[in-house]
């Protein structure tokens, strides 16, 4: 019994690291999370009236979104190279990526929680989420030509 | 034989002493007239934090992991690791001692504008005021009258890490010799008045050619390569080229521009990263009406091909 849980335990954390190819998977869900967030920037800015059900929708597909963020699967050592913007300090501060990830996704749940009835609390709970693109982008992307 | 040597040992310490006499007199601090000082008024607060904004002053003079959302603490102490060696921001805080507190207005002109500290010494150009020296006096003057609002704070950074010969300042004399000037970069001649006012913010508050540009081996900026970008001077990565010839800001409209220094997010919902970060902080504190303006000159300029190698 004990050896079935453990080849359980070996096969997940393989299914979990088994990308084919990280880089272009977490580019995926970079660009699907860039469109949702694009989704609402409309509303916010006032340029698309205010739509209580599509903010909720939206707010629901970024939770989706951020549970994807499979850190270990999407980062792992030998994807530093290559078509990729993501800073070398990812992995020499993977705890801080890892805190940084988990901030986003708390942030999306604690929106999506709070279900915005009105453009003033959009505007709240869109500041909070997007302020976790510019920190993170800050400290954990570099552009390299 | 011994007379030969004697002459020309002699010849030699002669020709040194000239030489010496020449470097001296070529990298002698120059200041700004006096009386160009003094014929400016009291710098307005108001006015003086839109040049705060624009020139980005808290990018580098706040404290590294400073918490965002606290009151601006002008302490300095953030490294940058460049092949020269390390510069250590300094305070510009309103401390008597350890910021700028006791500077005249006349001393933060020259620092801004000469590259001179109230002592007579060269600072070293990771200070852009090869950019700043393109702001017209009165700005200086306003951006004076804003930092004097602004709290003093002690705690002194420590001193630069460089090895020679840029560790000798009086060389930097010859640096602005060649590259320090209060000219335009672009003539620009038939730009719209908007585009204009922005070329003012970019080349010099905003002092963007400073990173986006690549240099010389003297370290100046290449006029020739004009914002074509570069590999970054500081930290990993490249800069990016951000003329028309830009394979992504090429693309965008001038409201597309504009937003992306309002709110960081580029027209597809991507948003600014490294350093630049902290610039849009900067600039979504501007009015839509110098966002705009910035980004009329950056739909202007020449285009040029990328000023970094492709990637490998």
């Amino acid at each position: 019994m004990k050896s079935l849980i453990l080849s359980l335990a070996i096969a997940a954390t393989a299914f979990s690291v088994a990308s084919a190819d990280p880089i272009a998977d977490r580019k995926a869900i970079m660009k699907e999370r860039g469109g949702l967030v694009g989704q609402l920037a409309p509303m916010v800015k006032g340029e698309q009236p205010f739509d209580a059900a599509k903010v909720a929708e939206v707010f629901t597909a970024l939770e989706a979104n951020a549970a994807k963020f499979d850190i270990p699967a999407l980062f792992p050592e030998n994807s530093k190279e290559g078509d990729t913007t993501a800073s070398p300090k990812i992995w020499e501060d993977m705890a801080g990526f890892k805190a940084a990830a988990d901030k986003f996704s708390a942030d999306v749940a604690a929106a999506s929680a709070a279900k915005p009835q009105d453009l003033d609390a959009l505007k709240a709970s869109f500041g909070t989420v997007a302020g976790n693109c510019a920190s993170c982008h800050e400290a954990f992307r570099v552009k390299k030509g | 034989m011994a007379g030969t040597v004697r002459k020309l040992a002699a010849g030699a310490v002669l020709l040194a002493a000239a030489g010496g006499a020449a470097f001296w007199f070529l990298t002698a601090p120059d200041r700004i007239p006096e009386a160009d000082i003094a014929a400016l008024g009291a710098g307005d607060v108001a006015r003086g934090e839109r040049m705060f904004y624009a020139g980005g002053c808290t990018s580098c003079h706040t404290a590294p992991k400073a918490d965002p959302a606290a009151p601006v603490q002008l302490t300095g102490g953030l490294e940058l690791k460049t092949p020269f060696g390390n510069f250590v921001v300094p305070n510009i805080s309103q401390h008597p001692t350890d910021g700028i507190g006791a500077w005249s207005l006349s001393d933060f002109a020259n620092a801004m504008q000469r590259g001179v500290s109230p002592d007579g010494r060269h600072y070293y150009p990771a200070f852009p005021y090869a950019s700043y020296a393109r702001m017209k006096l009165a700005d200086v003057a306003d951006l004076y009258a804003y930092l004097k609002t602004q709290p003093a704070v002690a705690g002194r950074a420590p001193d630069h890490q460089l090895g020679f010969p840029f560790n000798i300042r009086r060389g930097l004399g010859l640096w602005k010799l060649l590259h320090l000037s209060p000219e335009p970069v672009l003539a620009l001649a038939g730009a719209s008045e908007q585009a204009k006012a922005g070329q003012y913010l970019v080349e010099g508050p905003g002092h963007c050619g400073e990173c986006h540009s690549p240099r010389d081996l003297s370290g100046g900026i290449k006029k020739s390569e004009w914002l074509a970008g570069a590999v970054a001077a500081e930290g990993d990565g490249v800069v990016p080229n951000i003329t028309p010839e830009s394979s992504s800001i090429g693309q965008w409209s001038q409201s597309d521009i504009a937003e992306f220094l309002k709110s960081g997010f580029t027209p597809d919902f991507d948003s600014a990263g490294g350093a630049m970060a902290a610039v849009v902080k900067n600039t979504g504190r501007l009015s839509d009406d110098d966002r705009a303006a910035i980004a009329a000159y950056l739909k202007a300029v020449p285009g040029r091909p990328n000023g970094f190698p492709a990637k490998k």
